[in-house]
């Protein structure tokens, strides 16, 4: 919700996108903004209006499940903040009546006469992220869905379980509101399914079931759960560990196809068919429909307004090694409308359509953005008298209703300290802002106590109120006397008063003692070291050049190209050695990179803006080393084919006749004449998903899939057969793997209690497994067997300890938010792409690279870091130099240096610093301050508490 | 008809997470961003979950 602070970022809600003329760097869009009939500048979402208004309105937040106004807003942390009507229904705007609203609003925001508006920009790039469709609900109604109200799509389940939802998170059925003891899901509902047109996969219905059947159980830890699926798609980073979870917790998943869901008694009949072959059907009290990804619904309007290619299901049609780039030049896609994913892979894909785009119009960087100017601070004057004004808010009703805010005022009169006190009835409005501004002038304010709301969501608003009263940031004090009272205490509105005067009493204690402190920014050296010369690497040296910035690129080979160099061809047919080849030229050719080959980072020193990393290079038997100096670093080490001795807990020895897919792959793309031999068996997760790799490579199913096709078209007479667990052909590799069924590649299940077994004598391997479908055992004598032994990551551990950043007990970088930050690590100014991440596909690879450059750029373009004032400090006179602070700083941003007398000292890397104080709580001597939240500031802030409050 | 000629300026079509993301990194790293969305509220359909996979972190 950051995005509607930015100063630079303008919000279009409410508008269409009507026309796209012209060419990259200088597009001219056609926009038209439908009127909300409400001045988002005066609205204050107090909700007065929602509540006269007269007339019902299915709520769609809600996915029809509640009702609403025409007036409304879906939200409450909505940006922008601010109501509007829906003009379809609204009795005034359709028949001329009513406006009951517009006496009600006290804020006088709501204004009919808005017309639509006409808006033309001059735009450099376009990002086009429209997101997904719904599956038509045909496609749901052969699971009774509109039938029965207990057949649920998972969105609609999903509101159900939100305590913002329609019964305010409590889990009941619509038929009757009783509470469900039995519920299943069905997966793949409007995905792998050709019947409505959807043959991919949506690769992301596999994960929110089991969220969706966890925080059911949170809910309800009696539940009966049970899934019904085809495949686990489980494939991404720590996705079957939460698998595991869910089965840990009694969740049941259970393989098959559901044929039909009928009503049954007060229950609903579930028939499904398992691969035994056996029909089955159990009583459930709720069904929930694991309904997939569609194309927007104005796809196709979209692409002719945009100018671009859609593929064949309608989503963007991208290539395999520009997965972000339209057919039209100049426009870019990030998003699930580039082909169905979660949010981690949205959010990165965000990031490298960013940098396409940053570096597509880099001449003009910076001329149109906003800077805003504040006053000068006034420096605090020594023994300064203490000024605090206090504002007390309402927030309409939101407070006031349950806190009794005139005697929470009368309360603070006569503190120690307060010259200024008065109620304000939103403290958030604009206008608001003015009357404090002007008030802290008036009574030369230099401290501030708001009680209102959350410092998350309004202390960055009130600080910048009071910058812009030429007073520090950091003098504001925040008490939450909304969450913290009106809502957690709504019962009880005598006990929630005298809490919010506790709090604010608090609350005035800590701002006696806050104290201004600097914006502090360190500059930065504007070149970055990318370490990795594979795919990855390359990708995200080459975006931060063309964003011209100066980049060195390490590479430990003597070869750019790194473990794609082994591969073929994409699942597509697209060739990868052509596009390294193209790659590294561009990359060799580039003014911007410098490249070091055969060569490795020994040793880093310095923080973000200020590293300098020393590189040896050894060239034969000569060895050199040279020093770097770097803003940022950019780690893409890559991985490679996991070679394991034991596969499936029995002894293999690879050889002509038993190798890895990579082997296939190689062996297939030469002209062996006996390439594709008469029988081919595979066998999956022949080290993935096992004790041995604990997680899912990701890419070994397609790369199976991918071979197996191939041998089929070198010689369709072949048999191939695929054992594997979940088949994980996730997105439009689900096309493939329709394919290869159809060209007679036989896929067979296995489970972890009858896993192949193998029997090595090297020259003719057999493999004995148990089919389902015969439900017997088969013992096969192919001719190659082949084994999918997944991905590992390469030097990572090493690297873990130059770099002190952190990997996760499968030796991966572990990044700094798994679904927000996905390519940036802990440590500032560290930022992480490809295989080194985790094991995944060249498209993903290639994306994750350009959304590290991206991320990496930023830094480089500011050309300093702005910290935050909140962050620690050391008292050198009181450190005794123990080291528990740098031992336990999750950031790398407390160190221990030697003071002029070889005293050891701990000193704050402020660059570094987030603010969380673990230093200071640990120091055995408090010589470690946090800013804003100093020992002084806190210790008044318990003893306000403990003060008897004497009110006469 | 309002008519805006900002040199240096990008424009999202789309205001849910992908967009707004796109946005926040565009805006640090010196453009202007128009952020185009057709619903009243950007956002989209993670404002509509309840809690996210695998970690179960409220999604607002």
């Amino acid at each position: 919700m950051e995005a509607g602070r930015s100063p630079n970022i303008e919000i279009l809600s409410n508008t269409d996108f009507l026309e796209l003329s012209g060419k990259p760097g200088n597009f001219t869009a056609k926009l038209r903004r439908r009127p909300r009939y409400i001045d988002a500048d005066k609205c204050t979402a107090c909700g007065m209006c929602t509540q006269y208004c007269p007339r019902h309105l299915v709520d769609s937040y809600n996915e029809g499940l509640a009702v609403t106004r025409p007036i409304h807003i879906d939200y409450p942390q909505a940006v922008p903040a601010s109501y509007f009507i829906d003009p379809e229904q609204c009795l005034h705007l359709k028949h001329g009546t009513c406006k009951i609203c517009v006496p009600v609003c006290r804020a006088k925001a709501i204004d009919f006469s808005q017309q639509p508006e006409d808006i033309s920009l001059k735009v450099g790039a376009v990002i086009m992220s429209p997101g997904f469709g719904r599956v038509p609900d045909e496609a749901l109604s052969k699971y009774g869905y509109g039938k029965h109200p207990d057949v649920l799509t998972s969105l609609e389940f999903e509101r159900l379980l939100c305590a913002s939802g329609p019964f305010e998170g409590e889990l009941l059925r619509l038929s009757d509101c009783k509470h469900p003891k039995k519920i299943a899901f069905i997966q793949c509902v409007g995905s792998r399914d050709l019947t409505c047109g959807n043959g991919y996969c949506s690769s992301v219905c596999c994960m929110y079931a089991i969220k969706e059947a966890m925080v059911a159980k949170e809910h309800e830890p009696e539940l009966e759960i049970t899934i019904y699926y085809m495949d686990m798609r489980t494939q991404g980073k720590g996705f079957d560990a939460a698998r595991t979870r869910a089965e840990a917790k009694g969740i049941k998943f259970v393989r098959a196809r559901v044929a039909d869901v009928m009503p049954w008694n007060e229950q609903l009949k579930l028939t499904y068919s398992t691969l035994e072959g056996g029909h089955l059907f159990e009583p459930f009290d709720m069904v929930v429909l694991s309904v997939g990804l569609d194309a927007p619904a104005d796809a196709r309007k979209l692409a002719e307004i945009g100018g671009f290619e859609l593929n064949n299901y309608d989503f963007c049609q991208t290539g395999g090694f520009t997965p972000l780039l339209t057919s039209r030049p100049g426009v870019v896609v990030a998003g699930a409308f580039q082909g169905p994913k979660d949010i981690p892979e949205s959010v990165t894909q965000s990031s490298g359509a960013a940098g396409i785009a940053a570096a597509l119009i880099k001449q003009d960087r910076g001329k149109g953005v906003v800077i805003k100017s504040y006053p000068a601070e006034q420096p605090p004057a020594e023994d300064e008298e203490i000024r605090i004004g206090v504002f007390v808010c309402h927030c309409g009703v939101n407070i006031a209703s349950v806190v009794d805010v005139p005697e929470v005022d009368r309360y603070v009169e006569g503190m120690e300290g307060v010259v200024y006190h008065a109620q304000s009835l939103y403290s958030c409005s604009q206008d608001a802002q003015e009357v404090i501004k002007q008030k802290i002038k008036e009574h030369n304010l230099n401290r501030v106590v708001i009680a209102a709301c959350s410092p998350r969501t309004h202390e960055p608003l009130f600080q910048e109120t009071l910058k812009d009263a030429g007073l520090n940031r950091c003098l504001i004090e925040m008490v939450n006397i909304r969450d913290q009272c009106s809502w957690v205490h709504a019962n009880e509105p005598e006990a929630a008063t005298q809490k919010a005067e506790d709090l604010v009493r608090m609350g005035v204690a800590k701002s006696r003692h806050s104290k201004p402190l600097p914006e502090q920014t360190v500059p930065v050296t504007p070149r970055a070291l990318v370490l990795g010369g594979g795919i990855a690497g390359m990708t995200a040296a080459l975006n931060l050049a063309d964003q011209g910035f100066e980049t060195v690129l390490v590479e430990r080979e003597k070869e750019l190209g790194g473990h794609l160099r082994n591969l073929h061809a994409t699942l597509s047919g697209e060739p990868f050695a052509k596009m390294l080849k193209q790659t590294a030229e561009q990359v060799k050719k580039h003014k911007l990179i410098k490249l070091l080959t055969e060569s490795e980072l020994v040793q880093v020193n310095g923080f973000v803006g200020n590293f300098n990393s020393v590189i040896k290079t050894t060239k034969g038997k000569k060895e050199s080393e040279s020093t770097i100096e770097h803003g940022v670093i950019v780690i893409a080490t890559g991985g490679r084919e996991y070679r394991p001795e034991k596969v499936l807990e029995q002894p293999v020895k690879y050889s002509a006749a038993i190798l890895t897919q990579t082997d296939l792959e190689q062996r297939l793309a030469g002209s062996g004449k006996n390439r594709a031999p008469a029988s081919v068996v595979m066998i999956q997760c022949a080290g993935s998903r096992g004790d041995d790799l604990a997680y899912c490579s990701k890419v070994c199913c397609n790369q199976a899939v991918k071979n197996a096709l191939q041998i089929k078209a070198i010689n369709p007479e072949s048999q191939v057969v695929v054992l594997y667990r979940d088949l994980r052909t996730y997105g439009y590799a689900e096309d493939a793997y329709r394919e290869a069924r159809e060209k007679g590649v036989l896929f067979v299940p296995y489970g972890m209690t009858a896993k192949p077994a193998i029997s090595a004598a090297d020259k003719a391997p057999k493999v004995t497994y148990y089919d389902p479908l015969l439900r017997e055992e088969v013992t096969l004598a192919p001719d190659l067997l082949v084994l999918s032994t997944g991905m590992v990551p390469e030097g990572t551990e090493e690297l873990s300890r130059l770099l002190k950043v952190p990997v996760n007990e499968d030796k991966f970088f572990l990044e700094a938010h798994v679904k927000l930050r996905p390519v940036e690590l802990p440590v500032s100014g560290v930022y992480l792409c490809g295989l080194a991440h985790s094991p995944k596909p060249v498209d993903e690879i290639i994306v994750q690279a350009q959304a590290a450059a991206a991320k990496a750029a930023i830094p480089l373009v500011k050309g300093k870091v702005t910290v935050e004032p909140t962050v620690s400090s050391v008292d050198p006179s009181l450190c005794i130099g123990c080291g528990i602070c740098e031992s336990l700083c999750p950031y790398q941003a407390i160190r221990i240096t030697k003071d002029k007398d070889n005293k050891r000292k701990a000193e704050t890397i402020t660059a570094s610093c987030k603010g969380c104080g673990i230093c200071a709580s640990h120091c055995p001597v408090f010589a470690i301050s946090m800013g804003g939240f100093t020992d002084e500031q806190i210790s008044a802030q318990i003893k306000a508490f403990g003060e008897a409050t004497n009110k006469e | 008809m309002l008519d805006t000629k900002k040199v240096g300026s990008v424009m999202i079509v789309g205001g849910g997470v992908t967009g707004m993301q796109a946005a926040l990194d565009l805006a640090d790293s010196g453009y202007y961003v128009y952020l185009v969305e057709k619903s009243g509220a950007i956002g989209g359909a993670m404002a509509q979950l309840d809690k996210t996979f695998p970690t179960n972190d409220c999604s607002l």
